[in-house]
């Protein structure tokens, strides 16, 4: 009986590609017959009082009723308490489908761009989506994002994922999802960005990881160097191997050894989780948080290095665990 | 509820003076409310043909397309555009408030009249503005005027499109401020805040909203149109700006704006169901204190149009539960206007039907309106067509109907003639009809997840938007009929009884159509709005 209420409430919905998809079906359904039932009582009492109390004389008189405070009370307090429900459970899904697990399997870096996305594996592997090429991800894998964007607002949104993120210029923000089986999936821009927005369509292919591998170390389209030493030469070519190290010792300024992810605690007394949108900003606007202990001595890099740069550093710095 | 003599007098406030320029320079609440009348269905009219320009396109009957991707985004920013801060946001409160919320509480006019003639030439001022944009290419941002595309664009239009909503944002301020002091100042000797009628309780709410929340707006719009043209930067990551801080300033005003358009309407429905009822309304605290509840919560769940834009989890559940609280008084007011019909003795006349539909179409946009406050879930609707159907569920089946349903209801006191009842039923049949049809269907379409704002889409949705674009056909059929009504009405309409509906409010007291100064003597109030007794 659930389990028919469940598949007739999710009728409409796309195929359930992730498990926490299937959770957000749940959660529909849930919806979905929740309003139904109070639909019925609300319209379907209005409809009641429409035909029993209807005017058959001109002069007929109605009771005089003002208030009860019970009644009023009730219907307060009862949707309030089932919007708490709902608010907790959208919570919880809320928080799964936005927090990636601590090790992914895979990162990929897209940027997004009008009228297209450009896929940046960690080992160079760049494709435009323009080339028709789908974005190859291995089932059973926690696959994170990594999103950006080249020019205005775009979004990233996988249906049958139930997953959505926009894509911003100037920072990166992140989405994550597991697939369950292998195949196609439809990705829908659907942040409005101007003529060709409907033509952002993409599609994911989930595909075996044995497959997945092959393709991924196959020779085609893949770029000169991994993401992570192209930004080893930076490191070397901008002068960043002066005051950081990679070993964990001290010059100038704190070392790249085990940065990526580490709590950094600043000279105001604020604090926050070494990501990428910190290290892109601390790059770029070295002022803007010195961390605690350590000289305002770092040169600013805005307008000196561009986007590409910027993502192969700091995957550089990831990649010194 | 009071004792007015009946009027004697045989003039009125549309004979007292006469010729085009006594309404071009009139102070005259009842005559302003007229040309916001005029006015606004003039841009509905219009923004309706844009919606149906885009239905039309949707369908894809044959095989070209008979509109380019760049003139689809026109149509749909026009569309949003107009229908939002031309339609919607005036309609109700500029129109018939105007008309009304002095009568309602026994005043010759509101507390500054000439501020209200200036609001309404500001609103002008700032339609012609608007409209200027359409002479321009690409004018495509959206309603919501989104950083960087807004600023990116090479389009002045751009420009002239956001400095009108600019200029009639002010008008809605200046709106906002009379009514609020007309309804502290000018009600009408033993009217406590306890007797006044409910849609001036939802006026005065509506009131607050603007006035609070609609600078910022203005200054929202002035950053977007100092960094387009002077390069400051705000907005624009490439000028060091922040684009979602744009949003942050936009639903700062823009989610407080959806109550705006709402509220008024419920103040409608209230009255509507208690005249048809013949009833004193139920609960009338819960009713009345609810409305300014949803005014003073409407400013705290700006982040939920933001739940993917890359503001923090935490900021998206906080949004997420203070949104979950706004359901609490709007289902009150649902379910006392039920309750009012309870032991009432109903009938229905044009109005009511009218009244009954917001109840019907109100109740799933409101409830579809939590799918979308629930963060886990929304991640998969936003900016679907699910969100589409939902806003227009309220917008359209909430505010349009109710507006519709005040037409009819005040129509005879407004002209002194009556309105053909008939035409009103066709009219609903159709609006009702037609609305289910367009917008049912698109619910189902957001579940797919068919993204809004789309030239294209896969061939899977075709059915359904074929089906919503026929019901689009009809829904123009109702307006016209509505149209139609009016007109019919204003010609050749029959000499309306004083108070056709046996309503109990003040507007009912005085003669249809009310004299210049609304009342030939000061009404004095002894009891409640609704006393059906």
């Amino acid at each position: 009986m659930v389990a028919f209420c469940l598949t007739l409430a999710n009728s409409f919905m796309p195929v359930a590609g992730t498990d926490i998809a299937a959770e957000v079906d749940t959660f529909y359904a849930f919806l979905l017959w929740a309003s139904l039932v109070s639909f019925i009582i609300l319209i379907g009492g209005m409809v009641w009082f429409l035909v029993i109390y209807k005017r058959t004389e001109e002069n007929q008189k109605s009771a005089y009723i003002t208030h009860n405070n019970l009644a009023e009370f009730l219907w307060s307090f009862i949707p309030l308490v089932i919007l708490l429900v709902i608010f907790y459970w959208g919570w919880v899904l809320f928080a799964k489908l936005r927090t990636p697990p601590e090790v992914v399997s895979e990162e990929i870096h897209i940027t997004a761009m009008q009228w297209a996305w450009e896929y940046k594996y960690k080992n160079g592997k760049t494709i435009n989506s323009l080339s028709k090429e789908p974005l190859n991800v291995p089932v059973g894998k926690p696959v994170k994002i990594i999103l950006t964007s080249k020019d205005v607002l775009h979004s990233f949104y996988i249906p049958a994922f139930r997953i959505k993120q926009d894509a911003v210029p100037g920072r990166f923000t992140e989405v994550w999802f597991e697939a369950k089986e292998k195949g196609n999936y439809v990705v829908f821009c659907t942040e409005y960005c101007g003529t060709s927005h409907s033509n952002m369509m993409i599609r994911v292919n989930v595909m075996d990881p044995e497959e997945y591998v092959a393709w991924y170390h196959g020779e085609e389209k893949v770029g000169e160097e991994s993401l992570a030493d192209k930004g080893k030469k930076l490191y070397l070519n901008k002068a960043c191997a002066s005051c950081h190290s990679l070993d964990g010792s001290r010059i100038v300024g704190p070392t790249f050894q085990g940065l990526y992810g580490k709590n950094r605690e600043f000279e105001t007394g604020a604090a926050v989780a070494a990501d990428e949108n910190y290290l892109k900003e601390s790059i770029l606007q070295s002022t803007a948080k010195i961390v605690k202990g350590y000289p305002a001595a770092m040169p600013i890099y805005q307008g000196q290095l561009d986007d590409d740069e910027i993502e192969a550093l700091i995957e550089f710095i990831k990649s010194n665990k | 509820m009071s004792h007015v003599a009946s009027t004697t007098s045989t003039t009125n406030y549309l004979n007292h003076h006469k010729g085009i320029m006594s309404w071009v320079y009139t102070l005259d609440h009842k005559r302003i409310g007229i040309m916001y009348f005029v006015t606004v269905m003039t841009m509905f009219l219009i923004g309706g043909i844009f919606a149906l320009g885009i239905r039309l396109h949707l369908a894809k009957f044959g095989a070209e397309a008979f509109i380019t991707a760049d003139t689809y985004n026109k149509f749909m920013t026009y569309h949003g555009a107009i229908m939002v801060f031309m339609v919607i946001v005036p309609g109700i409160p500029a129109f018939l408030g105007n008309f009304f919320l002095p009568i309602q509480i026994g005043a010759k006019d509101v507390a500054f009249p000439r501020l209200n003639l200036a609001s309404y030439y500001l609103f002008l001022i700032g339609m012609a503005i608007s409209l200027t944009s359409l002479f321009y290419n690409k004018v495509d941002t959206g309603w919501t005027f989104y950083t960087p595309y807004s600023t990116l664009s090479t389009s002045n239009g751009v420009i002239f499109l956001v400095l009108g909503v600019f200029v009639m944002g002010f008008s809605s301020i200046l709106t906002g401020l009379n009514f609020f002091v007309t309804t502290h100042k000018m009600r009408a000797p033993g009217m406590g805040m306890d007797k006044i009628p409910l849609f001036v309780w939802a006026l005065y709410s509506t009131a607050i909203i603007q006035i609070l929340a609609t600078p910022v707006l203005a200054i929202t719009l002035f950053l977007l149109i100092a960094e387009k043209t002077l390069g400051v930067g705000i907005f624009d990551p490439a000028l060091g700006g922040d684009p979602v801080l744009f949003q942050h300033f936009f639903w700062f005003y823009s989610h407080p704006a959806v109550y705006i358009m709402i509220l008024p309407a419920m103040g409608i429905i209230s009255e509507l169901i208690t005249t048809f009822s013949k009833k004193t309304i139920f609960g009338y605290r819960a009713i009345a204190y609810s409305s300014v509840a949803i005014a003073a919560v409407s400013f705290l769940v700006w982040g939920h149009h933001m739940f993917v834009s890359g503001q923090s989890t935490l900021a998206g559940v906080i949004f997420s539960f203070i949104t979950m609280l706004v359901g609490v008084p709007t289902a009150i007011k649902l379910f006392n206007w039920i309750a009012t019909m309870h032991k009432g003795t109903v009938s229905f006349e044009s109005p009511m039907l009218f009244a009954l539909g917001f109840m019907f179409l109100f109740t799933i946009g409101g409830l579809t309106g939590v799918f979308l406050a629930a963060s886990g879930l929304d991640i998969h609707f936003h900016d679907t067509y699910f969100v589409v159907a939902h806003f227009h569920y309220v917008m359209v089946g909430g505010t349009l109907m109710a507006l519709m349903g005040g037409i009819f209801y005040w129509f005879p006191k407004m002209f002194g003639k009556n309105i053909s009842d008939t035409l009103g039923r066709y009219s609903w049949v159709f609006i009702f009809t037609g609305f289910n049809v367009t917008f049912f269907p698109q619910f189902i379409l957001g579940q797919f997840g068919m993204p809004r704002r789309y030239f294209d889409y896969l061939p899977e949705y075709t059915s359904l938007n074929q089906i919503s674009t026929v019901g689009s056909w009809l829904i123009g059929i109702g307006f016209l009929i509505g149209l139609y009504a009016v007109i019919k009405g204003l010609v050749s309409g029959t000499q309306a009884a004083d108070n056709p509906w046996g309503g109990k409010t003040l507007e009912w007291q005085t003669s249809s159509p009310p004299p210049h100064e609304n009342f030939d003597k000061t009404p004095v109030i002894t009891a409640g709005p609704y006393d059906y007794r």
